[in-house]
């Protein structure tokens, strides 16, 4: 299969080594993997802002860029859910909207990939660690992702999954939340944290990168003892 | 407490000294981890809870969009049987009424059994201001009217207070002694409503349910406060809200149980009364008027906005400020309104001005957890998204504006991108020197959290370079 | 300002709503698709909590709901055995005075209890404070629920509104007959019974008051009674 990545700007700039370990690992299981250069941002941070023509110009672009793709896989559950749903909302009544209807339809977060369309729970990858699954919010209640990443996890050899209390409570990053409001913001990360901690695991997995900036962030600052974070696909390229 | 100008400003100042307070956040945590555990027993009981939010939005889509029909019916069979329907457009008609019935009537004392809708009115400084006395029977509410607060959330009034601080405050209000006991707290109160319900000429009550078939106003309680409001004064008079509708009797075996289980984690409240009139003849006891104000109060300004009427589905449950991880972190006060938490904060903006009150709908990170929590499937956490959007729309913020200006012409154009990704490393640089200060771009994270470093090389030149070897 | 006419902005408020109903709303939900079951007169009952199919069941699961809520539940053999163990409850209770309305049950009970025991009628009316200082508050009701393991009662069938509430303890009574499946199954009795002329109060009480409003801890007898007591004659 010719898979296309739509790969977060964050995760471009902060985080490459996600988009590299998801490029490693869908090689290994024998696909071609294509990366459209053009492209750029999905165009959340002005949509949850409010700004919706911004928004639209920016994921426009989007829907050219992905056009021809066959299957488009998203390295996060939040601009995977921008493409898959939001965009019905933003192009609902424009020209653009059966485009953003074909895209919303060949677009998956990276674990409903690997297990739902693929039918692949073990990718073949160890990993010796305790570790804990945070749900994000947009890929949980946006999309439906809960089982997917569990039991990649599951399959990798060497790895012990622990469940946190607060496994679906909201880590607090909201894109411009994090900022606008960080006094609440940092409350919840400091609940989210505090979870974490007293499960005694020394990673932190997501599906989000920019959960786990705002988890990470947190834990280096605050946590008693080092906890790492890691977003999925790097524990599963691991071998 | 000081009071800002703006109700954005007074947000952010009390969010920051609520958030900071970790006993009383926890003592919220403890609290709603109560509810969720006995919310999650009650649910798996159902056949299916999914299918019953399905069954129960469809009534209430029935209802609200078929209100002056069903509004109709309900105000026919209620007169019918000696009742009177009072229409209130705005909260100084309702209070007008309300003041001018006390007036008229001779009234000297009012008990008051649970009424948000009196507190969106401020019914009670009005009805204390010409002289009645007026006291709230609900334990909860009779605790925050002693401490001169306005209720903490909409089921659980004094949720945030511990036994020690309620134990004090009887002591000091009404001179009882010392203890820690709920219990006995409980009984304080209940023997100093007793007296309360027998001398009151006038009992104001809330309502859960508008039952047009029927003709009747339904009250759902634990305490057993609103059978005695409504039982025992001559006079009764229930505030309640338009879109409180339900087109048939029936619907209620449907209704109560959801609203108990997605309120309190119980199958069904302790008391579910319907009220269908005043006393009628043959009848032992009884009120014998009976007054329902029908408050619209930009209820109708809601209803006209047909992407968001689904927002007056709403059976004030509390659901969603259970499961609000704002809610739980800041608290129900710090929202500065009647209606708190999610559902607050989406239709506060309509209520009392979009401008004025869209930063409640900005103070979420969208998580979804009330939409997910919401018996009648609401679909809330859209709704903050389309109240920041319509705000937009109304009126753009200058600099946001300029911000999204360079966003989207920089994302427009790939090149500048991928230069600012490259330019971000050694933008790094510098960033040591005014970390964490006043001059840090990005202080208001850095204050609380690190962050991270940009990575050397970007995702986008890995690729070309990998792109690059393998030709 | 012009005076309001004395039922307020009745054609204003109403005009608002014509005016904004105009426009469709979205759906959120699926509307069922299918015909409900033949003989349920409420197509949601389905998915509500299961009830058994015979009457044993239907006692059995309200005597289950009636632990669940502190409610004391009783199956007497007859009346007179009734009227023992309300006998016995005044006796441990130390009460001076029953509170009771003149229903066929009520009275039938009332001819074994002792002479002890005064009792106040208050069919004609009554002094709030008299009512107040009871000990217990005797009445009949309209159906049991065993779904939920509610009482419903109605202004008419059961004393008026303040018996069943105001003294601290509320004994009630009922045939066996009187238990029906699920709040709808009390509706639909309801509506068979009264045919449009309802009572103008009607509740289902479910366990004794109770109240959470004190660090979410159960406390009972809030305001209503403390202690509810359920008796079941054949």
């Amino acid at each position: 299969m010719r898979v296309t990545l739509f790969i977060p700007c964050f995760i471009d700039s902060l985080y490459p080594k996600v988009a590299m370990s998801i490029v490693q690992i869908l090689e290994r299981l024998g696909h071609e993997v294509d990366y459209p250069e053009g492209q750029t941002c999905c165009g959340q941070p002005p949509f949850n802002s409010g700004y919706w023509d911004e928004a639209r110009e920016v994921a426009a672009r989007q829907l050219e860029i992905f056009r021809d793709a066959e299957v488009v896989v998203s390295a996060s559950g939040s601009c995977g859910a921008m493409f898959k749903k939001f965009y019905l909302e933003l192009f609902h009544g424009r020209p653009e909207e059966e485009a953003a209807r074909q895209l919303s339809a060949k677009t998956y977060e990276f674990s409903e990939f690997l297990v739902n369309k693929l039918g692949v729970r073990d990718v073949g990858a160890r990993f010796e660690g305790k570790v804990t699954f945070h749900d994000g919010c947009h890929g949980l209640r946006e999309l439906g992702t809960k089982q997917a990443p569990r039991e990649l996890l599951r399959a990798v050899k060497g790895l012990e999954l622990v469940e946190m209390g607060e496994a679906e409570s909201c880590c607090g990053f909201g894109g411009m939340f994090a900022v606008k409001y960080p006094q609440i913001s940092t409350a919840m990360a400091e609940v989210k944290c505090n979870s974490i901690v007293e499960t005694g695991v020394d990673y932190v997995v997501s599906n989000d990168s920019s959960c786990l900036m705002q988890i990470q962030g947190y834990l280096s600052r605050h946590s008693p003892r080092v906890v790492k974070s890691l977003h999925l696909a790097e524990v599963l390229a691991q071998q | 407490m000081i009071h800002l100008q703006e109700p954005q400003e007074q947000f952010q100042h009390d969010a920051d000294r609520t958030t900071a307070d970790e006993p009383r956040r926890a003592a919220v945590r403890k609290a709603l981890g109560n509810y969720q555990i006995a919310r999650g027993k009650t649910e798996n009981a159902f056949a299916s809870w999914q299918h019953a939010r399905d069954a129960a939005a469809t009534i209430k889509y029935e209802g609200v969009n078929h209100l002056d029909r069903y509004l109709r019916e309900f105000e026919e069979k209620f007169t019918a049987r000696g009742g009177k329907v009072f229409w209130a457009s705005n909260s100084a008609q309702a209070r007008e009424y309300i003041l001018n019935l006390a007036r008229e009537r001779g009234v000297k004392s009012i008990v008051k059994s649970k009424a948000m809708t009196s507190e969106e009115i401020h019914l009670n400084d009005a009805l204390e201001k010409d002289g009645y006395h007026v006291i709230e029977s609900d334990l909860g509410e009779f605790i925050q009217q002693l401490k001169h607060e306005p209720p903490y959330h909409f089921v659980f009034p004094c949720m945030h207070l511990k036994r020690d601080e309620i134990s004090a405050l009887f002591e000091r209000e009404l001179g009882s002694a010392k203890t820690d006991s709920p219990e006995e707290l409980t009984m304080i109160a209940r023997r100093v409503l007793r007296q309360h319900y027998i001398n009151a000429d006038m009992g104001i009550s809330g309502g859960n349910f508008i039952v047009a078939e029927t003709g009747m106003i339904s009250i759902t309680e634990n305490e057993g406060n609103a059978r005695l409001t409504t039982a025992l004064p001559k006079i009764h008079v229930a505030l309640i809200g338009i879109e409180k509708i339900v087109p048939r009797l029936a619907d209620l075996s449907l209704f109560l149980p959801m609203l108990a289980t997605a309120g309190t984690g119980q199958q069904l409240t302790c008391y579910n009364s319907m009220y269908g009139g005043p006393r009628l003849a043959g009848e032992i006891d009884g009120p014998e008027e009976f007054h329902v104000v029908l408050l619209d109060n930009h209820r109708t300004r809601l209803l006209a906005d047909a992407e968001q009427r689904d927002a007056l589905h709403c059976i004030r449950c509390g659901a969603c400020l259970n499961v609000c991880p704002i809610f739980k972190n800041i608290g129900g006060h710090a929202y500065g309104t009647t209606y708190q938490g999610p559902i607050g904060s989406v239709i506060t903006p309509h209520y009392r001005g979009l401008q004025d009150w869209k930063h409640l709908s900005g103070a979420s990170s969208l998580c979804g957890a009330c939409t997910e929590a919401c018996p009648v499937k609401i679909d809330i956490h859209h709704h903050l998204l389309q109240n920041r959007r319509n705000a937009v729309a109304e009126k753009k913020v200058w600099w946001e504006e300029l911000i999204w200006f360079g966003f989207r012409h920089l994302m427009k154009r790939p090149w500048a991108y991928k230069l600012a990704v490259r330019l971000a490393p050694v933008g790094q640089l510098f960033h040591p020197f005014v970390y964490g200060t006043e001059l840090d771009p990005v202080q208001s994270w850095t204050k609380t959290r690190d962050f991270p470093e940009a990575a050397p090389q970007s995702f986008h030149d890995w690729w070309r370079e990998r792109k690059g070897a393998r030709k | 300002m012009n005076p309001l006419s004395p039922n307020g902005d009745r054609e204003a408020v109403l005009g608002r709503i014509t005016e904004a109903l105009r426009e469709e709303a979205p759906r959120h939900h699926e509307t069922p698709d299918k015909p409900a079951p033949t003989g349920l007169t409420a197509p949601f009952r389905e998915w509500l909590p299961p009830v058994g199919k015979t009457r044993k069941e239907q006692i059995a699961l309200f005597a289950k709901q009636s632990e669940g809520l502190k409610t004391e539940f009783h199956e007497c053999a007859s009346p007179e055995a009734a009227a023992k163990y309300i006998a016995d409850l005044a006796k441990k209770g130390h009460w001076k005075t029953l509170a009771l309305h003149k229903g066929q049950l009520t009275e039938a009970i009332a001819e074994y209890l002792p002479e002890t025991l005064a009792l106040l009628r208050i069919d004609d009316g009554y002094q709030k404070e008299v009512l107040e200082t009871c000990d217990a508050g005797f009445t009949e009701c309209e159906s049991l629920v065993a779904q939920t393991g509610s009482v419903c009662i109605t202004g008419r069938s059961s004393g008026g509104r303040a018996l069943s509430v105001l003294p601290p303890h509320h004994v009630v009574v009922a045939h066996k007959t009187q238990v029906v499946t699920d709040l709808a199954a009390a509706y639909e009795s309801l509506a068979e019974k009264y045919r449009g002329n309802y009572p103008s109060f009607i509740s289902f009480i479910t366990g004794p008051s109770r109240t959470g409003d004190i660090e979410r801890i159960l406390v009972l007898g809030a305001h209503g009674p403390k202690k509810l007591t359920v008796l079941l004659v054949p």
